[in-house]
């Protein structure tokens, strides 16, 4: 196996899999490995209901790992995932018991929230220059005090809007769940940010060099800024979501979706020092990581077991295809 | 200038953290039903020392300029390694130590080598490794439970000669075991000019790699000795994640109060732990005020806060906009 034979062969496969970045290759490699594996131990892992599900459940941590690898692009980490996740939920969950227009207002209100973590952690990093981890540790702290104090520590008492199931669990058009169909417009709209509009090109160049961007003419604070606040409504969204699903919020609900959403964008070829990626990487990562999870729990692995595999999976990956270059 | 005000400038965030500290405990105990009293600077020393020695680790990784989000999962697990092995006679419970200490060593060992000469990020590597301790936690301890050698245990916690609360000797012991000698040593000041400039440490022939690598297997054993301690006060081991959480939290807002660089290359272990004690004291201010305890959560998150946008004043000192982006 050497690199003319390899070059050899791509030369005969069709055009958009000659262009294709290797990591993403690897992960759709991957899938199909795992899906095999489960074939291997029950029969019913290869049946279109089955992976219908696992599309479904994959779709909330889609929605926020879109979130997730916008920021990644951008050279930075959102480490306020967990609470966003957990604030979306709740406070849409809250608006619903504020009578007709609090539930018609529920699922903007959650995502309202989200939005507002995001601009407290765009305005640390991109204004006040703190570390992204940094500060989105802070926020992530404060979302949760916040959130405690609210609900005097027990899991929230109001249940999920009608919309709120409808769009997790319901069927606009038959067959398909609406949450793969929003995590599929999502998506598509962050495929089309990032390929087709200024906005796009400029996160990939402040992840390549953000003095390089500036010096350009851009303002890089305010992309900055933007990105982290699309990020924070997009892991609220996730949360309202997620509340739908289970029709009601919780207090961990979030804390389930920090690793795997930084876990999906890299295992994606999303490069974890930014400027470097494709939407179709995090999608094939977002379902690595749901089919992942799900032979885990079909193989009745206990939770100690499953983060062990966890780790050790994203770390092997990693040093796989993620290394940074040598000091030389 | 003279050299007394070189050390001033040099000690400035580690003096700001004592004054902190001391002006915070003063109105902690003066306004403590209790009073000033040996009772409740010991309780208030346990408390603190746990954080002080998070803190401590937190700091050997942030001074080469990166970061362990695993510290309060090495924390959590060697308390539950403790729990099994730190029991029996007084040889098994030496080994039970020796074997709870290698292991946080052998932890630290693996994120800086995973981190150093895996070259990945510390952030995302030492959030995948800490899920890896705190499932190996898990096994060893799926449900809270365990003891400890309690005479070592009570040894340690309880007071010297009436006054004194000895885990506050045994913190000042670590520091001069550990923190002195490794500050002063080849690869503590190489772990420093790898924070300060990684290139001209580089260029200068330091041994960077091996600096950071002590600097991250060290933080590994100082987050060991916490949770040995942590086994000490409690008596039992528990797999919380929650808890392990919210000791790598608190142990960058310690680092932060601390005067500690999030840049690296500057600061020291002994602002970290006067961050830490202060840190503590802040939280519990709220008992001593009576305020609801579920404030308590929301009241540390905004300390955390606030210390992070400190750093921000820099920022009035830039003369370049270029220095904006590092």
């Amino acid at each position: 196996m050497s690199e003319t034979t390899v070059s050899g062969l791509a030369g005969r496969m069709p055009k958009f899999l000659r262009r294709a970045d290797p990591a993403v290759l690897t992960a759709f490699a991957c899938i199909v490995l795992l899906l095999l594996l489960g074939s291997l131990y029950s029969r019913s892992f290869l049946s279109p209901e089955y992976l219908l599900q696992q599309l479904k459940v994959a779709s909330f941590l889609g929605v926020i790992a879109t979130g997730m690898m916008l920021v990644i692009l951008l050279g930075q980490i959102d480490l306020s995932v967990p609470w966003s996740v957990a604030v979306g939920a709740m406070m849409a969950c809250a608006a619903a018991a504020y009578g007709p227009v609090g539930v018609a207002l529920a699922i903007p209100f959650g995502i309202f929230c989200g939005v507002l973590i995001g601009i407290v952690n765009g305005i640390g990093v991109a204004y006040l220059r703190i570390p992204s981890m940094i500060i989105t540790l802070a926020t992530n702290a404060v979302a949760q005090g916040l959130m405690v104090v609210y609900t005097g520590g027990f899991s929230p008492q109001d249940s999920a809007t009608g919309a709120m199931r409808y769009l997790a669990t319901g069927f606009a058009v038959p067959g398909v769940p609406n949450a793969v169909l929003i995590w599929a417009l999502i998506g598509a709209a962050m495929v089309f940010v990032l390929t087709r509009t200024g906005f796009g090109r400029t996160v990939y160049g402040i992840g390549n060099r953000e003095r390089a961007a500036y010096l350009s003419g851009i303002d890089t604070r305010r992309v900055v800024m933007i990105a982290f606040a699309v990020s924070g409504g997009l892991s609220a969204f996730g949360g309202v979501l997620l509340a739908g699903y289970a029709s009601k919020a919780a207090q961990s609900m979030g804390d389930a979706y920090l690793l795997p959403s930084i876990a999906a964008v890299v295992l994606g070829g999303t490069s974890i020092l930014g400027g470097r990626g494709s939407y179709l990487g995090t999608v094939a990562g977002v379902i690595l990581i749901t089919l992942l999870q799900s032979i885990l729990s079909v193989m009745q692995m206990p939770e100690a077991g499953r983060q062990i595999i966890y780790g050790v999976v994203i770390v092997a990956m990693l040093l796989l295809y993620g290394r940074a270059p040598a000091s030389r | 200038m003279k050299d007394w005000r070189y050390w001033l400038a040099e000690q400035r965030g580690t003096l700001l953290a004592f004054g902190i500290f001391v002006v915070m405990f003063v109105i902690y105990t003066s306004n403590h039903p209790a009073g000033f009293t040996a009772n409740v600077v010991q309780t208030a020393s346990n408390k603190g020392v746990l954080l002080a020695f998070v803190a401590m680790a937190q700091t050997l990784v942030v001074i080469t300029a990166g970061i362990d989000l695993s510290v309060g999962m090495i924390f959590t697990l060697t308390n539950c390694l403790a729990s099994w092995l730190v029991v029996g006679t007084g040889i098994e419970t030496a080994f039970g130590v020796i074997a709870v200490l290698g292991t946080g060593l052998l932890c630290g060992a693996i994120n800086g080598a995973i981190v150093i000469y895996g070259r990945l990020q510390p952030i995302v590597a030492t959030i995948a490794t800490g899920a890896v301790y705190f499932g190996i936690a898990l096994l060893l301890r799926p449900f809270p439970g365990g003891s400890v050698n309690e005479g070592l245990a009570d040894a340690l916690t309880g007071r010297l000669f009436g006054i004194v609360p000895a885990s506050l000797v045994a913190l000042v012991a670590v520091v001069l075991v550990v923190w002195v000698p490794f500050s002063r040593s080849v690869l503590g000041r190489a772990a420093y000019a790898a924070g300060s400039s990684e290139m001209a440490a580089y260029m200068s022939g330091v041994p960077i790699r091996r600096g950071k690598f002590a600097a991250y297997a060290l933080a590994g054993l100082l987050a060991a000795i916490g949770g040995l301690f942590l086994t000490f006060f409690t008596y039992t081991g528990d797999a919380a994640y929650a808890s392990g959480n919210a000791y790598t939290l608190f142990s960058i807002a310690a680092v932060v109060l601390g005067g500690v660089s999030l840049f690296g290359g500057k600061g020291s272990a002994i602002g970290a732990i006067f961050g830490a004690l202060a840190f503590r004291t802040i939280g519990d201010l709220l008992f001593v005020f009576d305020f609801d305890p579920l404030w308590q959560p929301l009241f540390q998150g905004v300390i955390l806060l606030i210390a992070v946008s400190l750093g921000a004043f820099a920022l009035f000192r830039v003369r370049n906009r270029l220095e904006w982006f590092l």
